[in-house]
C-alpha cells in the first residue's frame, strides 16, 4: 500500500482529477497549500512598490493506491499536470503501514 | 415676502446631498481594500464613525463657525447658527443669495465636513487607536475645518482676497492632506514598515469604492453650483473628463516605470483626477479638465516617491493623492479659470483670453495658508492627544490586528 502525494498548479486540478478517475482512482484528498521550490515566488507591484511573494498558492493531492497501480497513477498525474513551465510541482510516493475504512472497519486493499 | 425655493435647484441639491454622503462609505471601501485583512473593519469603522460624530457636531457648532457672519472677510464665523438656530426653510443670510432652503444648504455642506476628516484615515491606516481618532476628528472639525471653510466658502478673507475654490480643493483636499501629514509625523510608522510587505488585501473593494466615489463626486462638484444650471452641467462634464484623463496619465507613467498597468493604479489615478478637478469644476471648460486631469495623473504618480524620499509612512498615499492632487488643481485653476464659464471668475487664468497672474497668485496664497494652518493646528492637536489619551495603537494591538484588538470583531472567518 502506497500514498501518492502531489503538489500541482491550482488551475490544473480539474484536468488531473479527470485523468486520475480515468486511471481508476476512486478517491483523493485535496488541500490548498502554499510553498516555493525552484520557481521561488513572484513579484507584485502596488503603486510602484514591489513586493516579493515567496509562498505561491498550490494544490496538494493525496491518493492511496495498491502497489501494482502506483506507476500508472503517477504517469496519469504527471501527464495531466505538466505545462512544461517552471512551477509545475512535484510528486512523491511513500509506504503506508495500515489503512482502515472507518464505516466498515475493513483493512488493507479492501479499504482503498 | 415669504421665500419660495426654486424647485429645480432644490431638487438637484437634495440629490447632491445624498450623493456626497454616499462618498464616505465609498472612501471606506477605497481605503478598506488597501489595508491588511486584520485591519479592514477598523478602517471602515473610522470612516462610518465620521458620519456619526461629525453630523452631530456640525449641527451643534461647526456649521455656525463655518457659515456664521458670512462675508466678514475674516478668519472664522460666529455662533449665530449654533444648535441650528435660525437654520430654517427660509433663504438664510443675503450673502449666500440662496434659491434653496437654508436648512438644505446646511445639510449639503455637512456632507463635506463628514468626508474631510475621514480622508485622513488613509494616511494613518493600521495604527490608530479608535478613541484617540474620535477625539482628534471631533476637535479637528471645530478648530480646523470650521475656520478653513469660513475663510474659503463662508466669505472669509481668502475668498475676499479673490481666491477661488469651487467645491473644496483647498477646504477638503489640501486641508485633509496637510492634516494627514501632521498626524503621521506624530504617530510614526506602522509596526514593521517598511521591511515587512503590506500589500492590499482586497483590491475589488478598492475598485468598488472608487466607483462609489466617482458617482458621489457628481454631487460634490456639480452640486456645488447650488443650482440646476449651466455651471452645474459644466462641473459634471469636468468631473467625468478630469478623472478619466488622470487615470490615463497615471497608467501610462506606471506602465513605463514599473512595467504594468494595475487596477490599483487606475483607481488611484481616477481619484487623483477627482481631487484636482474639485476646485476647478465650475470655473473651467472645454479641454481644460483633460489637461488638468492628465497632468494630475502623472504628477500624483511621481509624488508617491515623496514618502520614501522623506522617510514618512503615508500608508495609503493620502499625501500623494489628496494633498498633491489638491495643490495641483488649486494652482492649475490659476491657469484655466474662464469667465465665460462662470461670472464669478473676476480674474481670468494665465492661459485664458485677457488672463493674468492675479488669480494664480491668489490661488498660491490660499493653498499655502490652508496647508500651513491645517498642518500646524493638526500637529499640535495630534501631539496633545498622543500624550494624553494616546493616538498610536500599541505594538501588540497592531500585531493582533485593529479589528480584534480595538473592536472585538473580525471581518473574515479565517
Amino acid at each position: 500500500m502506497k500514498l501518492i502525494t502531489a503538489v500541482i498548479k491550482p488551475f490544473k486540478l480539474d484536468q488531473v482529477k479527470e485523468a486520475l478517475k480515468a486511471a481508476g482512482v476512486q478517491g483523493m484528498t485535496v488541500t490548498e497549500v502554499q510553498g516555493f521550490g525552484r520557481q521561488s515566488g513572484h513579484t507584485e507591484v502596488y503603486r510602484g512598490a514591489e513586493y516579493t511573494v515567496e509562498f505561491v498558492p498550490k494544490i496538494k493531492l493525496e491518493i492511496l493506491a495498491d502497489d501494482g497501480v502506483v506507476d500508472a497513477i503517477s504517469e496519469a498525474l504527471v501527464g495531466a499536470a505538466r505545462t512544461d513551465k517552471i512551477g509545475d510541482g512535484k510528486i512523491w510516493v511513500t509506504e503506508v503501514a495500515q489503512v482502515q475504512r472507518i464505516r466498515t472497519g475493513e483493512r488493507g486493499g479492501e479499504a482503498v | 415676502m415669504e421665500f419660495v425655493p426654486d424647485s429645480g435647484n432644490t431638487a438637484w441639491v437634495l440629490i447632491s446631498t445624498a450623493l456626497v454622503l454616499f462618498m464616505t462609505p465609498g472612501l471606506a471601501f477605497f481605503y478598506g481594500g488597501m489595508v491588511r485583512g486584520k485591519n479592514v473593519l477598523a478602517m471602515l469603522m473610522q470612516n462610518f464613525f465620521a458620519m456619526g460624530l461629525i453630523a452631530v457636531l456640525w449641527a451643534a457648532i461647526v456649521f455656525s463657525l463655518a457659515f456664521g457672519d458670512a462675508g466678514n472677510a475674516g478668519f472664522v464665523g460666529n455662533l449665530d447658527f449654533a444648535f441650528l438656530k435660525d437654520v430654517d426653510l427660509g433663504a438664510g443670510p443675503d450673502f449666500f443669495a440662496l434659491s434653496i432652503p437654508f436648512v438644505l444648504f446646511a445639510a449639503y455642506q455637512m456632507t463635506f465636513a463628514i468626508i474631510t476628516p475621514a480622508l485622513i484615515t488613509g494616511a494613518t491606516a493600521d495604527r490608530l487607536k479608535f478613541a484617540g481618532y474620535a477625539v482628534f476628528i471631533g476637535l479637528w472639525v471645530i478648530l480646523v475645518y470650521g475656520p478653513v471653510a469660513h475663510m474659503v466658502f463662508g466669505g472669509g478673507w481668502l475668498s475676499d482676497m479673490g481666491a477661488l475654490d469651487f467645491a473644496g480643493g483647498a477646504v477638503v483636499h489640501i486641508n485633509a492632506g496637510a492634516a494627514a501629514l501632521a498626524v503621521i509625523l506624530v504617530v510614526g510608522k506602522r509596526r514593521g514598515y517598511p521591511h515587512e510587505p503590506m500589500p492590499p488585501h482586497n483590491l475589488p473593494f478598492t475598485m468598488l469604492g472608487t466607483g462609489m466615489l466617482w458617482f458621489g463626486w457628481a454631487g460634490f462638484n456639480a452640486g456645488s453650483a447650488l443650482a440646476a444650471n449651466g455651471v452645474a452641467a459644466q462641473a459634471l462634464m469636468n468631473t467625468i473628463l478630469a478623472p478619466a484623463a488622470a487615470m490615463l496619465g497615471w497608467l501610462i507613467v506606471e506602465k513605463l516605470r514599473s512595467g504594468h498597468a494595475t487596477s490599483l493604479g487606475a483607481a488611484s489615478g481616477a481619484v487623483a483626477g477627482m481631487v484636482a478637478i474639485t476646485p476647478c469644476a465650475g470655473f473651467v471648460g472645454g479641454m481644460a479638465p483633460i489637461y488638468i486631469g492628465f497632468a494630475t495623473g502623472i504628477i500624483c504618480y511621481l509624488a508617491l516617491g515623496l514618502k520614501k524620499a522623506f522617510g514618512f509612512d503615508d500608508s495609503l498615499d493620502v499625501i500623494a493623492v489628496h494633498l498633491v492632487g489638491g495643490l495641483v488643481g488649486s494652482i492649475l485653476l490659476g491657469f484655466f479659470a474662464d469667465p465665460t464659464i462662470n461670472s464669478l471668475v473676476a480674474n481670468p487664468g494665465v492661459l485664458i483670453t485677457d488672463g493674468g497672474t492675479d488669480l494664480l497668485m491668489d490661488q498660491i496664497v490660499a493653498s499655502a495658508v490652508t496647508l500651513g494652518y491645517s498642518f500646524v493646528v493638526s500637529l499640535g492637536l495630534a501631539a496633545i492627544i498622543e500624550k494624553t489619551i494616546g493616538l498610536r495603537a500599541s505594538d501588540d494591538q497592531q500585531d493582533q490586528g485593529l479589528d480584534l484588538s480595538l473592536h472585538a470583531e473580525t471581518a473574515y472567518s479565517n
